[in-house]
């Protein structure tokens, strides 16, 4: 980078990493494991009658599909290792849309909030 | 400010097309991201919608509760198969490794200490027929709930059901296309790291398309 | 090296390939496609403008009959329809393409091809949409559809079947171009071209896109569902089968309100180009302007329901929304504000686009104001679906969007044809449209108060509406001819306006550096940007002495590195011809561009050696495919065999032309 234009955005390195940095084949073998290991989880708990009845089956189906999403976005998707640019696209609309089921939810009751002064 | 500089070039790396770019990264990358953030919304309000009408069908079947019909007495029993979902969302789950391991393969093409089971073309392979298993039970499914009484028209759980899944169905029959596409490159004249970026945008996109489903099978088929 | 130079002045040396027909079927040049998007999105405006014409003569006085209450209601349908997809988001399009490369320092977008996609898509959405009124049979649900009204067993017949299909396709033009310009604004700004030093119009483009990108799927999925229960009987908006009306309303405004700010923020971004050209000031407060954007298009999300307020979705739901709704009226009012400094102490020079610009800052306040009236419940329940809420968006989408457009218009129409317009005749465009739609849309507010519902074909004497309505239709009479007033102008000036230098008004960004109209690879050579107004530190440095020249680019993107990427091109200083075309304080009319330096000839792209993207047909065959494939849904009630077979038809047609087009090189190698 020697022949930096001297009237841009010098005083800062420059942005060497365009490539992201990949994990090798093992890592994507091991995460694939991983994943399995959760669906087997996720689909023996919806056999056990204790754990559906249980308040925890939902919360913890939920967590389970979360890590899942998260593993898959960051590492296969390599949004880990990548520029953050490609974060930002994803997680900003990732999160409006989050939100808009969220409140989605709430306006159809399927969700409520208990508010003492107005029941 | 008005005084003038030299802005002497560098070599353009080859992702970036030959051309100038604010960021380094290619076009085409963010592209696809904001593409992928545009498809939440999309697959956000299809959920929504199954979501809210969950429990509203006036009339059977149902996803998880058996159903007898009032008016002829005939009983519909819990209309998902869980096993063969839960199959069908394991191969998906295998194609996302395939495909990684394919992207893997294509940036190792000229990499002389590559393995014999690095190749781009086993794995682009693997993903798209893991792909096609996947919608060959999507179809053995659909066939199995209209035989058993459900159609997109019977009630709010058909249509919001058939309409996510075969939105889903359709992304995935799309991606297979696009694999095979790259595959009969792969072929032709075989991908090396230059395609880095063509691979990857599939590759996006494919894992996208899996998740998807990660958040479909938590939220149809195993929550009641 | 690249000093300061004087920049050659234009002379239209067009060779012949470059002008016939063929050459506008197939450019993917972002100025063609930007006059192409201008040039359409006019047309459609005058034709919403002859709807809103005849819906104004049926309202003219009490029990009139001038059309059937049928045709009616396919017209004012049509008339929202018409003007918010193919009038205005348009005509905003027109302006994205012709500035934004210019804007950010590029030689096209970030998908040239892509972009030729849009339009197309947009030509024949809007032809498809617009063909049936001739054949009584055009969409007559509202342009908002709602459900059940619009489902097959209330409305049976096919004009219906227009609007979800015809909205289907628009949709796919508007998400395209937003992929396209989210990139573009990213990726293909000039060196030093932060995020904070771009133009607001390019800001507040940036902002729109991302509505774009998250509202246009909510409204796919919605029009999806009905087009599933229209034509495969699905249940979705089927009452009878246990589904919530409300459904649609909540999808649609989850688009219809980020809607409302993709229709006026391309307009804010204009007028924020204006005023501080015209001010001779840089824009007042300009991190704030960009935050007050940002803000708009996050929190633009969150208060659909307030179109929703009657349908009684409990005090909870509403409150929150009520909230929502008075929240996003503050950055809003900051925009509003920080024009209002700019312009204060500036040295005004009020040419037509200033006065068009000055006139959206006092009209939108109106509309702005009676839009804070309905964010309150129970004000709303008094007001919704009355005239008062037709007089609401028309101030805000006439007086604020329209007329910012028409700023627009006035502003840039030099840079585009090389031909200023004429002030005479746009001063009095101005004057007769600014009084004319005062007049009809401010009576509006007293017909609704008197409880004059929307929608409705006709009314009695004696209901106290006459006087009203009578105020509004004569308001629109005015109107029309002011706007006619600047069409002839257009016609005119594009032939034989007064020619324009590089810099008619002395403007402080890069689009106004190169010549007047830019050749095709705009910039010679990549300007390098040092402050947010490169021309202006040319050529006034009095003026941007408060304006930050840092050296740094924007850390948190890891944008603005010195990646001085240019494939052997050099990238110089910003491009001015100090002597021609630049327009002082208190000059009063522009300056000519020097006549004897419009002889000399621009070198062509290959003399630079520039690499320049080839013209394709493949957009706008691909585009035909993609209507043929949702023209088949319209035969399936006939004859499910010929649905289905022009559907194939199409969809091979269109995924055969991708794969031509995807396959072939954008340039030739170089």
């Amino acid at each position: 980078m020697a022949h930096e234009p001297r009237n841009t955005a010098t005083g800062h390195a420059p942005d060497a990493h365009h490539h992201p940095h990949h994990p090798s084949a093992g890592t994507y073998v091991k995460v694939g494991l991983l994943l399995t290991v959760i669906t087997i989880i996720e689909v023996y708990a919806y056999y056990v009658p204790a754990w559906v009845a249980h308040w925890s089956f939902v919360p913890s189906l939920l967590i389970m599909s979360a890590v899942k999403f998260l593993i898959v976005v960051s590492v296969y998707m390599h949004l880990k290792y990548d520029h953050r640019l490609f974060r930002a696209l994803f997680v900003g609309p990732f999160v409006v849309a989050a939100l808009t089921l969220i409140g989605l939810m709430f306006l159809f009751g399927h969700l409520s909030i208990r508010l003492g002064l107005l029941a | 400010m008005a005084t003038v500089d030299t802005a002497a070039p560098n070599a353009a790396p080859a992702h970036t097309g030959g051309h100038y770019t604010t960021t380094g990264l290619d076009n085409r990358k963010i592209a696809i991201w904001a593409f992928i953030g545009s498809e939440c919304m999309l697959f956000t309000s299809l959920i929504s919608t199954y979501l809210i009408y969950k429990g509203r069908s006036l009339v059977g079947p149902f996803p998880h509760e058996q159903w007898t019909d009032p008016a002829t007495g005939k009983v519909f029993p819990a209309i998902l198969d869980i096993p063969v979902t839960s199959a069908s969302t394991f191969v998906l789950l295998m194609s996302s490794l395939a495909m990684v391991l394919a992207h893997d393969a294509v940036v190792n093409a000229d990499n002389p200490n590559r393995k014999s089971w690095q190749s781009s073309k086993l794995w682009l392979g693997m993903t798209a027929l893991l792909g096609a298993v996947f919608l060959g039970f999507q179809a053995y499914e659909f066939t199995s709930f209209v035989h058993e009484g459900l159609t997109i028209r019977t009630n709010l759980f058909g249509s919001s059901f058939f309409t996510l899944t075969g939105f889903h169905g359709a992304h995935v029959t799309a991606g297979v296309i696009w694999l095979l596409s790259l595959l009969a490159i792969d072929f032709k004249r075989g991908l090396t790291p230059r395609d880095e970026l063509a691979v990857d945008m599939a590759a996006l996109y494919w894992h996208f398309v899996d998740v998807v489903w990660i958040v479909i099978f938590t939220l149809v088929y195993l929550i009641q | 090296m690249a000093t300061t130079v004087a920049a050659p002045a234009y002379a239209p040396a067009h060779s012949e390939e470059a002008t016939g027909l063929w050459s506008w079927l197939t450019t993917v040049d972002h100025k063609r496609i930007g006059i192409l998007y201008l040039f359409t999105s006019l047309f459609f405006f005058v034709w919403g403008g002859v709807e809103a014409a005849i819906i104004r003569a049926q309202l003219a006085a009490p029990n009139l009959n001038v059309v059937s209450a049928d045709t009616y209601n396919q017209i004012f349908t049509m008339h929202g329809t018409t003007m918010v997809f193919l009038a205005i988001m348009p005509l905003s399009a027109a302006f994205f393409n012709l500035l934004i490369p210019l804007q950010v320092g590029a030689r096209d977008v970030a998908f040239p091809r892509l972009n030729a996609f849009s339009y197309w898509i947009y030509l024949l959405g809007g032809i498809f949409i617009s063909l049936p009124v001739f054949f009584h049979a055009a969409p007559d649900g509202g342009w908002f559809g709602y459900t059940p009204l619009t489902t097959k067993a209330h409305s049976p017949g096919i004009n219906i079947d227009f609007w979800v299909i015809g909205l289907q396709i628009l949709g796919i033009s508007t998400l395209a171009a937003s992929f396209n310009f989210i990139t573009t604004i990213v990726n293909m700004r000039a060196p030093g071209m932060n995020m904070m030093r771009m133009p607001m119009f390019t800001w507040n483009t940036f902002v729109v896109q991302f509505l774009v990108l998250l509202a246009f799927p909510v409204i796919t999925i919605a029009l999806q569902f009905l087009i599933f229960d229209r034509f495969f009987g699905t249940n979705f908006y089927t009452t009878a089968a246990g589904a919530d009306p409300l459904l649609w309303q909540h999808l649609f405004w989850i688009f219809g309100h980020p809607e409302v700010y993709i229709l006026i923020l391309p307009a804010f971004g204009l007028v924020s180009e204006v005023i501080p050209t015209f001010s001779r000031k840089p824009i007042f407060g300009y991190p704030v302007m960009v935050y007050a954007t940002v803000l708009i298009g996050f929190l633009g999300f969150g208060v659909w329901a307030h179109h929703m307020f009657s349908v009684g979705m409990g005090p909870i739901a509403d409150s929150v929304f009520s909230l929502t709704t008075m929240l996003i009226a503050i950055p809003t009012g900051v925009k509003i504000f920080n024009w209002i400094s700019t312009m204060w102490g500036g040295a005004l020079n009020f040419t037509t686009a200033m006065k068009f610009a000055v006139a959206l800052v006092g009209m939108f306040t109106v509309g702005g104001i009676s839009g804070v009236m309905h964010s309150s419940p129970p004000a709303d329940l008094q007001q919704t679906d009355t005239y008062f809420i037709v007089a609401h968006f028309h101030y805000v989408l006439f007086g604020g969007s329209m007329f910012g457009l028409f700023a627009g218009v006035y502003h840039y129409f030099p840079k585009f044809s090389g031909r200023l317009m004429s002030e005479k005749l746009g001063n009095w465009s101005f004057w007769i449209m600014f009084l004319g739609m005062n007049l009809t849309f401010f009576p509006m507010h007293y017909s609704g108060l008197l409880g004059m519902p929307r929608r409705i074909y006709t009314y009695d004497a004696d209901q106290g509406y006459t006087l009203f309505n009578q105020l509004s239709t004569l308001g629109t009479t005015i109107l029309i001819v002011g706007i006619a007033l600047t069409l002839h102008n257009l016609g005119r000036s594009w032939r034989k306006g007064e020619r324009a230098g590089n810099d008619p008004w002395g403007a402080g960004t890069l689009e106004w550096s190169i010549p007047s109209p830019p050749p095709d690879y705009n910039f010679a050579e990549l300007p390098n940007v040092t402050s947010r107004y490169p021309l202006w530190d040319v050529k006034a440095p009095e003026l941007t002495r408060e304006v930050p020249h840092t050296e740094a680019g924007d850390r948190r993107l890891g944008i603005g590195g010195p990646q001085a990427v240019t494939n052997g091109h050099e990238m110089g200083e910003v491009h001015v011809n100090p002597t021609a075309g630049s327009a002082h304080a208190g000059e009063g009319a522009p300056v000519m561009a020097n006549a004897a330096a419009s002889a000399r000839r621009l070198p062509t792209a290959k003399e630079l050696g520039i690499p320049m993207p080839n013209p394709s047909i493949m957009p706008l065959v691909c585009a035909t495919g993609v209507v043929v494939m949702f023209c088949g849904l319209l035969f399936l009630g006939k004859s499910m065999a010929t649905g289905v077979g022009i559907m194939i038809l199409g969809a091979l047609w269109w995924v055969a032309s991708l794969y031509n087009w995807l396959t072939t090189p954008l340039e030739d190698a170089h």
